[in-house]
């Protein structure tokens, strides 16, 4: 057999595959190998989710020869494609199908955090249910832990069982070392160079549920409970956004508001911009 | 009442705005801009300021390659003719072909940059005037600046803001205030746009001048029609009509190899009912139900392996759900009333109450947080009173009643608060020199 390395198995082999993941808007999906596919036990089930599953497959598996009408056809291919994604779905937590979505992930095909801090990470696909037909696919970012929505309106309908609510944890259980260091730096809101209170006082009340995780964790003797400001282990820590040496009162502290006065602090609108 | 009606359709400034990635940019008006206070200061970080100033404003350019709106100096070597001109009004508008053939060629270049720079720069500026927050408060609730990618945001309505003011230094970010958190957004288009066009102060302060805005998810109605519809269309590339809602639609999976059917049963957590104590309306001016909206206890994404958490304490296991949380007692983070329960006073009261003094001192003692921080809270307590005190009018519909409420109109009275505490304002001007203050 070919190896996954390779985008298309042979031409004749992996055409409706080939034609699959190329599509515009199937960005997201990897190749699932002929042989995968063709292993009855990979199937098990789909055939009571899947409509005329059996064209279906054969439509995926190339070997499709029913004469039907138009409409027939378009239902069927239809069928294929929800196949062919509930394939992926288990595909792609196996070991050839994590390494071929590493490599997308590592090229980020599947695009970067929105989120300002975590520095353009590149995201993961998951889905919040493994059942179809519930929600949406949504990115995972494995540096602040959290799920977007897809940029682009293209990707925002695909079905999330698609690739399931597993896939993105067990990569990083397979993968440990490409798990990304974590980051304690947050955006502060401020006005006029005053950080606004209620944002401050979440802030504060988060920071202490950070250590508090931390020190549980040290506690228990994990290994990697560390932050990537935690180096010097510094008690008064900063905690900017990593954008030192603005205006702005980007000189923020933790332990109290005592560097806090930004320029212009206290200055009416008309000048506050003043220096 | 938004688009200042005063610019006809040719003018530079709303060519300016109709530009591709200019979408967030508010209308300044000529009469903010012709107010020479608002100015103050972008004289020296603009070069060729006065050239651009005439053509932002339209203003057919002097031979002398001096502006005709000039300074006092300039006033009286230009005289007469210039001077009159300037009053009339049918001067202005030239054409912006026009404009540009009487400038050299090289130069027109160089002053158009400097427009939008300029214009940037007092951009900033009128955005937290109070037209400008009105304005952007229309933009925003047209949804002109987008929604918030993040999930548990259910699609919160985001701000356009600047992370610095000072030009040049990083493109434009949404902020969420569902989440508290800034955004890149989505289109590159914007990423030809400076952040210091918005500024740092425009996005807290918008809702702060709008603390009853709905945040809440229910209230974006065609975004929950998103949502729904996210109850997917069954294949990607659907372009057909045939409904091919799948035999079994929403029926477990029968068991199969790598999806056990565990997997889409969430196990949820035995929890004891909790009971809150009364949570507040308000915490510092802010509507308590729109303190992030968007975090807290059934907010935070969850990790899991075939339905199952993953552990914290494994290798891979969660590190950031702090970033994401919010306390279920919002009470815990109203800081000012845990401090008056503990030190006294009232945390609605007085604008010159002890607390300032107190504060002050905390700071000077390098006493730990509570000190520092009810700095900050004094003055941002104290700004709210001020309004009240001083009568301030809040905008219409804002809930004259309210604490805080900081809005862009009281600006006078937050200008004020703070100057009181002579302390305060001595370590205002060291915060000025990179901040050398806290430390201790
Ligand atoms: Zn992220
Ligand atoms: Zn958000």
């Amino acid at each position: 057999m070919e190896e996954f390395a390779s985008e298309t198995d042979s031409d004749y082999t992996s055409y409706w595959r080939d034609w699959f993941v190329s599509s515009r808007g199937n960005e997201y999906f990897c190749e699932i190998d002929e042989e995968y596919l063709t292993d009855r036990f990979n199937l098990t089930g789909l055939n009571t989710e899947v409509h005329y599953y059996q064209h279906a497959l054969d439509l995926v598996n190339d070997v499709f020869d029913l004469d039907c009408d138009d409409e027939m056809r378009e239902a069927i291919e239809k069928s294929a494609r929800h196949l062919y994604g509930l394939v992926h779905a288990r595909y792609i937590v196996t070991t050839r199908g994590l390494a071929k979505m590493l490599d997308k992930y590592k090229k980020a095909d599947f695009g970067k955090c929105p989120r300002v801090i975590c520095d353009s990470h590149p995201l993961l696909p998951m889905g919040q249910s493994d059942i179809p037909h519930q929600k949406a696919v949504k990115m995972y970012c494995a540096k602040c832990e959290d799920i977007y929505n897809p940029k682009a309106t293209r990707h925002a309908t695909i079905d999330g069982a698609y690739f399931g609510s597993s896939f993105h944890n067990i990569l990083f259980q397979v993968y440990p070392a490409l798990i990304p260091e974590k980051s304690r730096a947050r955006h502060m809101p401020r006005v006029f160079g005053f950080k606004v209170h209620v944002a401050a006082a979440l802030a504060r009340w988060q920071d202490g549920v950070r250590v508090e995780q931390q020190r549980g964790l040290r506690e228990a003797g994990v290994e990697n409970a560390a932050f990537l400001e935690d180096e010097g282990e510094v008690a008064d820590e900063e905690d900017g956004f990593g954008q030192g040496g603005e205006q702005g009162g980007e000189d923020s502290r933790e332990g109290g508001c005592r560097g806090r006065w930004g320029h212009g602090g206290g200055e009416g609108v008309k000048n506050v911009h003043e220096s | 009442m938004s688009v200042t009606s005063s610019q006809s359709p040719e003018s530079w400034i709303s060519s300016f705005c109709s530009l591709i990635g200019h979408e967030y940019f508010a209308e300044v008006s000529e009469d903010f801009i012709e107010d020479d206070f608002n100015l103050t200061g972008l004289q020296s970080q603009v070069p060729m300021y006065k050239d651009a100033l005439e053509m932002i404003l339209d203003v057919e350019p002097s031979e002398t390659g001096s502006s005709a709106i000039s300074d006092e100096e300039e006033e009286e070597e230009d005289d007469g003719l210039l001077g009159e001109e300037q009053d009339e009004p049918g001067r202005r508008r030239t054409s912006h072909e026009t404009r540009r053939h009487m400038r050299a060629g090289s130069d027109a270049s160089v002053i158009e940059s400097s427009a939008e720079l300029l214009y940037g720069l007092i951009h900033a500026r009128f955005i937290t005037s109070r037209p400008g927050i009105q304005q952007m408060l229309e933009k925003y609730e047209l949804g002109h600046f987008g929604h918030c990618p993040r999930v548990f945001c259910s699609g919160v309505k985001v701000l356009p803001v600047g992370r610095t003011d000072t030009p040049g230094q990083e493109t434009v970010k949404l902020f969420c205030p569902g989440c508290l958190d800034v955004y890149t957004p989505p289109n590159s288009r914007f990423q030809a746009v400076d952040g210091a066009f918005f500024g740092t102060t425009f996005g807290c302060l918008f809702f702060m001048t709008f603390p009853d805005l709905d945040l809440s998810p229910r209230s974006l109605r065609h975004r929950t029609a998103e949502e729904d519809s996210s109850a997917i269309t069954a294949q990607q590339n659907n372009s057909d009509t045939v409904v091919t809602a799948s035999r079994s639609s929403s029926l477990t999976l029968p068991s199969a190899p790598g999806m056990p059917p565990t997997a889409q049963i969430y196990p949820t957590r035995k929890e004891e009912p909790i009971i809150l104590p009364e949570q507040p309306a308000t915490i510092n001016g802010m509507a308590t139900s729109n303190v992030a909206p968007g975090l807290g206890k059934g907010k935070i994404y969850e990790p899991r392996i075939y339905g199952f958490r993953v552990s914290e304490r494994a290798k891979g296991g969660p590190r950031m759900r702090w970033l994401r949380s919010k306390p279920l007692d919002i009470n815990e983070i109203d800081e000012s009333r845990i401090w008056h329960a503990k030190y006294g006073g009232d945390p609605d009261g007085d604008p010159v109450a002890p607390v300032d003094e107190t504060a002050g001192e905390g700071n000077g003692d390098g006493d730990g947080d509570g000190g520092g921080e009810d700095a900050v809270m004094a003055s941002v307590t104290g700004q709210s009173q001020s309004q009240q005190t001083e009568g301030i009018s809040v905008p219409a519909g804002q809930g004259q009643g309210q604490q805080g409420a900081a809005a862009a109109t009281t600006v006078a009275g937050r200008r004020k608060a703070p100057m009181r505490r002579s302390k305060g304002r001595g370590r205002m001007g060291e915060g000025l020199d990179g901040g050398g203050v806290g430390g201790g």
